[in-house]
């Protein structure tokens, strides 16, 4: 499970003693490797059988770089093939000349639209703008309840009620979006089949009329081989102009991605990390590279850190990542970062061999850890103990125990959960040397 | 389970449209004259693969077809396909395994990660079971997901079930509880308990969800009868993991695939089915509350594999 695709060609490519050049023979069983993780990622065959191809016609005859194994110079060759088919530098919402923007989101249903929409509505609030929401779902039961609530609680408005017909709204909308200089206009749609013509036609129309300037594709990231024919339909009958990928906060691999691009040829925008409207990230294909060759997503984690602490304490944790020198001070910094960097889970999905975050300790999350009292507890105890915590014996418990006014209990919670974690950091470093990860230096 | 038989035409109606694009390759495939080569298994293995089977399986399935061509037991590419059904067939056939609702009041739990169907299906075998003379109650316990309750409470109404429920935000389990409670003093049949959406790899929102099952066997020792997880066909390889962890974590009774009326397959319940022996149980083809259906094995290979 913990065996990367690096690691297993690693071992390939070692059996077949490592030579200076690709050739067409020894990279054969490598790329039988590189397909099987592809299509682990939920990559779609036909798109794995031509990237293959393409691969294997860049890397034949290639000389290894000096810095690199060939293991890790095939790696090399998939990733950047890989980041370019995924879009190369990311992709931007171009807004309109004339306000307001339209955006129209588009999808299958529980592919999160209505979530989606009321996540862009934060974003462009942030940016300074002032969008407007149209709830056009009147097919799913209570759907327009649902944008309304998040509307209510971003203090955006929304627009659509129960009787109107989705085209309807979407066109009053677009004038009252008008009317109050309210930019962009956002509109969230029923989810539908993709081999449901009248409901396409029923986007196709509104489409049509609202005139918008981006159509999105919402695809949940968890999606398999159909993601191409999903996309492909409504590519067709609609029109895609960008995709947003979500749930990528869970450990799906997001091979869908690779699909969607190849079939649609349409750049993707945005990446849904979570169920708040806060969690939506501009898309970065290098990590999503990454993350579907299952190498881990260290970059996007130093950029949470960067957005959320500091700039020392991110470096700091990434440092501390490296170097294995993990105290408890530095747990109790991790305590407190934990509510400015979202739940740890989250956070340690991003890192590489996301599977490994089943090993955190559960109680380790902002929601149910007692910062208060372990904070109270490190607090207790003196800079030798907290820099060596194996120094702390029953007695020396017992002490900090009453001076924090807590338990001998709470004392040794906080030692397990404290042990726990740096037991898991000590085999994320092993790994990471590995991989050779970019990290930055800190 | 009679009170969803006759439904089974609906079904195959769902199920063909999905066939329809496959069912040309699959003939081609394996037209009777073409010679087994590698070029064939390769496709044969395309089509498992195109079915969310995942690679280990296809690759699995097309080897132990190998093998029967050595062996002799097959001579005619025609011949593969009764093959492959019934490696299929034989892996599914276990889990075709109906609702355990002998209790009073039976407890069916719906989990699963978010959008997957679960207040659909709630709502659908409420609708079921209630229209089957069973009298029936449903609980929101997805307070978080904003106008999750509100959805549910539409459709209790639709369907004239009630809906226990309290405030948005509020504690789940205190939600669980008081159903369980309003389950057994009103002698009810069948008490559905709807929960919030979640992320297999949430460690906070999995051990909640434990904390719900607790609540409940705590009340009424032996229930939950059916921890269902709810999965839509579309999903890829992750469905797999998100099995396996809630398994671990509440111990699944069985599977709900939903969303059968699109063009995916759903096939990574193979895999669920083999390697962690949690059936499938129950199979969504549709938005409307009648889209509920009992998993029928042969029905699904015949949709995996369609017959030309
Ligand atoms: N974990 C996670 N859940 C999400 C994300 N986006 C949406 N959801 C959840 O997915 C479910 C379906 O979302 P919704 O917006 O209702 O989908 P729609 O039917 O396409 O409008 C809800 O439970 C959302 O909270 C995401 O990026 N991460
Ligand atoms: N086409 C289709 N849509 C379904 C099916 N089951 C549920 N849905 C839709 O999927 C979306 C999410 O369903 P919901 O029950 O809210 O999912 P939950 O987040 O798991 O509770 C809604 O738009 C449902 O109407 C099904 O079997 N087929
Ligand atoms: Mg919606
Ligand atoms: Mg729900």
């Amino acid at each position: 499970m913990l065996d990367s695709l690096s690691t297993r060609l690693q071992s390939i490519f070692d059996r077949l003693g490592g030579r200076g050049r690709l050739t067409e023979e020894n990279i054969q069983e490598a790329l039988r490797e590189v397909r099987v993780a592809l299509l682990e990622a939920d990559v779609n065959f036909k798109v794995v059988r031509a990237f293959i191809d393409r691969v294997r016609e860049k890397a034949v005859g290639q000389d290894v770089l000096r810095s690199l194994t060939p293991a890790q110079h095939v790696v090399k060759v998939v990733h950047d093939e890989l980041v370019e088919l995924l879009g190369g530098s990311g992709h931007r919402l171009t807004p309109a000349p004339h306000p307001p923007t339209v955006i129209m989101l588009i999808g299958l249903q529980g592919s999160g639209k209505t979530t989606t929409a009321a996540k862009l509505a934060r974003w462009y609030t942030k940016q300074g703008q002032h969008p407007l929401l149209a709830a056009a779902d009147t097919n799913r039961p209570a759907a327009q309840d649902q944008l309304q609530t998040l509307g209510g609680e971003l203090g955006v408005p929304v627009v659509g009620g129960p009787g109107q017909t989705p085209l309807a709204i979407c066109r009053q909308a677009r004038e009252d979006a008008a009317a109050r200089g309210l930019t962009p206009l956002i509109l969230d749609t029923a989810g539908r089949l993709h081999i449901d013509e009248a409901l396409l036609a029923e986007l196709a129309a509104i489409r049509k009329e609202v005139l918008p300037h981006h159509v999105l594709l919402v695809l949940d990231a968890m999606t398999g081989q159909d993601a191409v024919t999903v996309a492909d339909r409504f590519n067709k009958a609609v029109g895609v102009d960008a995709v947003i990928l979500t749930k990528l906060d869970g450990d799906a691999r997001g091979g869908a991605a690779l699909s969607v691009r190849s079939v649609t040829g349409r750049p993707i925008a945005f990446a849904g990390i979570g169920e708040k409207t806060d969690a939506l990230e501009p898309f970065h294909p290098d990590r999503l590279a990454s993350r579907i060759l299952g190498m881990g997503d260290v970059l996007s984690l130093v950029e949470r850190a960067q957005e959320g602490v500091d700039q020392t304490k991110a470096e700091e944790l990434v440092r501390k990542l490296r170097e294995d020198a993990f105290t408890l001070d530095d747990f109790r910094d991790q305590l407190r970062q934990v509510r400015q960097l979202g739940p740890l889970d989250q956070v340690l999905g991003m890192l590489p061999f996301g599977k490994m975050l089943r090993a955190a300790p559960k109680d380790l999350t902002a929601e149910s850890t007692d910062l208060g009292r372990f904070e109270a507890i490190i607090g207790s105890m003196t800079p030798d103990e907290r820099r060596s915590p194996e120094v702390i014996n029953g007695s020396r418990r017992a002490r900090i125990a009453r001076g924090s006014g807590t338990t001998v209990q709470d004392v040794n919670r906080l030692l397990k959960q404290y042990a726990q974690m740096r037991k898991m950091l000590k085999q994320l470093k092993g790994m990471e040397g590995k991989l050779r990860l970019p990290i930055p230096r800190g | 389970m009679t009170f969803l038989s006759g439904l089974r035409d609906r079904l195959r109606e769902g199920l063909k449209r999905s066939q329809e694009h496959l069912a040309s390759g699959l003939a081609a495939v394996l037209a009777p004259e073409r010679p087994i080569d590698d070029a064939l298994y390769e496709e044969l293995e395309e089509l498992l693969l195109a079915a969310d089977l995942g690679a280990t399986l296809a690759a699995d399935f097309t080897n132990r077809a190998r093998e029967e061509v050595m062996f002799g037991t097959v001579t005619r590419a025609d011949q593969l396909r009764p093959l492959f059904r019934r490696f299929l067939a034989d892996t599914l056939q276990p889990a075709a395994q109906p609702l355990d609702l002998d209790h009073r009041p039976a407890v069916v739990l719906m989990l699963g990660v978010n959008g997957a169907g679960k207040t659909t299906t709630a709502a659908k075998l409420a609708a079921a079971l209630s229209g089957s003379g069973k009298r029936v109650l449903l609980a929101a316990a997805d307070t978080f997901r904003a106008a999750a309750i509100e959805q549910l409470q539409r459709w209790g109404e639709r369907i004239d079930v009630p809906v226990i429920h309290q405030a948005a935000g509020s504690d789940p389990a205190a939600v669980v509880f008081d159903a369980v409670k309003a389950a057994t003093a009103r002698g009810v049949d069948a008490l559905i308990v709807d929960t919030a959406g979640r992320l297999h790899t949430k460690a906070n929102l999995m051990s909640e969800l434990a904390k719900l099952k607790r609540v409940i066997e705590r009340q009424l020792p032996g229930a939950p009868h059916e921890s269902l997880m709810v999965m839509d066909a579309p999903t890829g390889q992750n469905g797999f993991a998100q099995a396996r962890v809630f398994h671990e974590t509440i111990g699944l009774s069985g599977v709900v695939l939903t969303k059968l009326d699109g063009t995916a397959k759903g096939g990574i319940v193979v895999r669920i089915v083999r390697e962690l022996k949690v059936p499938v149980k129950l199979i969504g083809v549709g938005e409307r509350v009648d889209d509920l259906q009992t998993f029928d094995a042969e029905t699904f290979v015949d949709a995996l594999l369609p017959v030309q």
